[in-house]
Parts: structure tokens; sequence; C-alpha cells
């Protein structure tokens, strides 16, 4: 890259900045979409694990939620120093464990609401089918509560792709890296810093557009009774 | 381990920071409070009496949804370095009152959208039976419509806040000011010799988010019609949780 000697005069855009530097926009971008997908799988995983122990023993929820709570309310830079002191500012675990505790809240009451809202007469009309309680929990609530496990996946993967750009400070940060950057190398070139907000955005509307697809494509009964 | 905990307890303990003083914690935890509470505060006068005016005249429809949709997208650290780069451009030092303007921008969009649902959501059968008490559209907004709309106002003003709490000390990456965040990154520039400072930062940050957010949940119960009190606070948070 080549530094850039900013005059007070620049206009708030270089267009000339952006077409020169598509190969390293393309690779923050790709770095961006790494950092939010890993902690949301993760997330995924682990959200998963803790709806089914919620579910199986129904008084562990509410220590569960209240954890996961106080974890989502733990400021981002303040739990990114917190494993840089133990793990070092440059590992990956210190960017990806905080975004996937993140994402615990949003996704496990979301699935526990969703399966929660499955209606009991289904659940005994399944049972009366013969449906064994793993196979009923897979193949019955699972997917009648996709919808709204969806849309907490929706809110944890905008959530993520948000905080991505915070690890900037840790040497990573995908886009986050220009919006850092701009602040870092010349003080009044904010182009660098549109890249890093408006790139942001785009990949979170994008990615938000894609799971819509995906719960279209994977729950065709609820867009025919949505009206 | 042991050795990098037992530093920063000392470090924690040392009596020349808790006096008073530009350094000192005291000093930042009010700087950080102020630089949370202002902005949330602005943001309830702007924010409330605007979307509860347009839920109840049923305008705007459009813009609500969009504010929720593109707001949760948007970083709050690029807006943060966006408003520093503007505000150095048009020579305003990035210090207490740029940072407000940027934590502003942050705690507009929930407060705006969870007060045009909660209004537009009020019982319609309520509100119609409001009307037909021969309750004048002013008092119907008042007296039924902000009543019955509150928790979900009242969570709208707690996720303004937390979000903003959980951004000040991001200011301290792009100015002076920046609260208990001061300590984090002025710690990351030392590199490994100041780790003590880092970890004792980010505990302050946490236990203060921490404190903060359980001081909210009092007020919001306290501020609640007692009709509504028994609410399950968590249900109201589910459809409006946003970034931190």
């Amino acid at each position: 890259m080549t530094p850039l000697l900013a005059q007070s005069g620049d206009p708030l855009i270089r267009w000339d900045w952006i077409l020169s530097h598509r190969s390293d926009i393309w690779e923050r971008t790709l770095e961006h979409l790494f950092l939010t997908a890993v902690p949301v799988g993760l997330g995924l995983l682990i959200a998963l694990v803790l709806t089914v122990v919620s579910l199986r023993w129904r008084h562990l929820y509410e220590p569960i939620a209240q954890t996961t709570a106080v974890l989502y309310t733990i400021p981002s830079l303040a739990a990114f120093a917190l494993l840089t002191a133990f793990l070092g500012l440059f590992s990956v675990w210190t960017a990806v464990i905080p975004l996937t505790t993140y994402t615990l809240l949003i996704l496990v009451r979301n699935m526990v609401t969703g399966i929660d809202g499955v209606p009991p007469d289904t659940l005994e009309a399944a049972t009366g089918m013969g449906y064994q309680r793993p196979r009923r929990f897979l193949e019955i609530e699972l997917p009648l509560a996709l919808p709204v496990i969806i849309a907490g996946l929706r809110i944890a993967t905008v959530t993520v792709v948000g905080l991505v750009t915070v690890t900037a400070l840790l040497g990573r940060g995908g886009l986050g890296h220009f919006i850092l950057d701009a602040f870092r190398r010349s003080i009044i070139f904010p182009t660098e810093a549109f890249v890093g907000l408006v790139g942001t955005v785009i990949v979170a509307v994008g990615l938000d557009l894609v799971l819509y697809m995906i719960q279209r494509i994977l729950t065709p009964w609820a867009s025919r009774t949505e009206g | 381990m042991i050795e990098l905990l037992r530093e920063t307890a000392a470090w924690l303990t040392d009596p020349a920071l808790w006096g008073w003083g530009d350094r000192t914690i005291p000093f930042r935890i009010v700087q950080h409070l102020q630089l949370a509470i202002i902005p949330t505060t602005i943001a309830v006068v702007l924010a409330v009496p605007s979307a509860a005016w347009l839920a109840h005249k049923r305008r705007a429809e459009f813009l609500a949804t969009a504010v929720v949709n593109i707001g949760r997208a948007v970083p709050s650290f690029g807006v943060l370095v966006v408003a520093a780069l503007l505000a150095i451009r048009w020579g305003v030092a990035v210090s207490f009152w740029p940072g407000v303007v940027a934590l502003l921008l942050l705690a507009l969009p929930p407060v705006f959208t969870n007060t045009y649902t909660g209004v537009r959501g009020a019982d319609a059968a309520t509100v119609e039976s409001g009307r037909g008490m021969g309750m004048t559209s002013t008092e119907l907004l008042l007296d039924v419509e902000l009543p019955l709309g509150s928790p979900v106002i009242l969570a709208g003003i707690r996720i303004a806040f937390l979000q903003v709490m959980a951004t000040v000390p991001l200011i301290a990456v792009i100015g002076s000011s920046g609260g208990l965040g001061r300590y984090i990154v002025d710690g990351f520039a030392q590199g490994r010799a100041a780790r003590d400072q880092v970890l004792a930062g980010a505990i302050l940050v946490a236990g203060l988010t921490f404190l903060a957010d359980l001081a909210f949940g009092r007020l919001e119960r306290a501020l609640l019609p007692a009709g509504l009190r028994e609410m399950d606070r968590d249900d109201v948070m589910i459809e409006t949780s946003v970034a931190a």
C-alpha cells in the first residue's frame, strides 16, 4: 500500500484509492467473513448443546440464560483485553472467543423460545405416530422452530459482523482494518474509514439476506401462512 | 498466570490511582459514566417523543423498519472513527463532546424503533375502547398507548444504554477521552510490560458495565406502570437485541 498524504482540501471520498485497492479490499472482506463464520458456527454448536440441556433440565435454563446475558454485556474492548492478557495479542482465539460468547445469548434464547412455541397438539400427534424423544426433537421440534431460530441467527450474525471491526485492534479485523488504518495513517483522509464502514454494512446486510433466503428455502410452510 | 494476577491486583490497589486527578480510577469512572449517560439521555429526549408521535399517527412505517435493520448492521467502531475523522477535518479535537455526538448516533436507533414498535403495538381493542370512552387523540397517546408500550420502550433505552456503555472505551482508541478504556488502550500501546494495566482496565470496564446494567434494571422496573410490572423483561429483549 502506498502511504497516503492527505491534504485538507481532499474530497471526502477518493474513488481512485478504492479502485487501486480492490484486491486489498477483497482480501479483508474474506477475512471479515472468516472472522464472522467461525464464531457464529461455534456459537451455534454451543447454543444447541445449551438448548438441549435447558430443555432436558428445565431448572438449568435460568442460570444458563443469565450467564449468557452477563457475557453479552461485557464490552468488546474489555473482552479482547481480558483474553489478550492470557492468550497474547495475536492469537486468533483472542478474537474468536469473545465473538462466540456474544452470539450465545441471542441463539440460546431464540432456540428455547422457538422450541417452546411448537404446538403441544403437534407433539402429541408425533408421539402418537411412534416418534421417540430424540427423533421427535430432530424431525419435528427443530424444523418447526426454525423460523425463530434463524431469526436469532440473523441477529447474532449481524452483531458479530459489526464487532469483528473492533478486532482490528488485535491486528485482525477484516474490514475494520481500514477503519483503524484510516485513523492511524492520515486523519484528514476518511476514504479508508468509509470503505471499512460501508463495507462492513454491506457484508452484514448481505449475510442477513442470505440467511433470510435459507429460511425461506428450509421452511416453505412458513411463507405460505405468513400472508 | 498467577504472577500476572498478582501484578494486576497490585496495580488495582495502588493508592496513587485512587485519589482525584485526571489519571485516577475515580475520575475515569465518572468520565465513563458521563460519556454513557449524556448521549443516552439526549437520545431519549429526541427519539421518544418523535417516534411516539409518528407511531400514534401511523406514519413513517418504512423509516422505523429501515432504522432497525440498517442501524443494527452499522459497526459502532466505524461510526466512532468516521465521526472522529470528520471532527478533526472540521477542526474540532476529538475529546468529550465529539465523543458524545458519536455515541448519540448509536443510541438513537434502538430508542426510536422500540418506541415506535411499543406505541404501534399497543393492544388495538384497548385503544379502541379508550376512543369509545371519548378520549382525545393526545389522551390516547399519553394515557393508553405510551403506558402500554412502556416495557418495549424501556427495553430500547436499556439496549441503547448498554451499547453506548460498550462503545465508550473505544473512544480511547481515537481520542484523549474514553473513561476507563484509556487504561486498556494505553496498555496495548506499551506492549507486554503493561499486561497488568490492560487486565486491570478490562476488569474495571466489565465491572462498571455490569453494575450500571444492574442499576438500570432496577430503574427500569421502578419506571414500569404497576400493572405491567409482572411482565418478563427477557421476552421483550429477544426481538430487540442489538449489537453492543
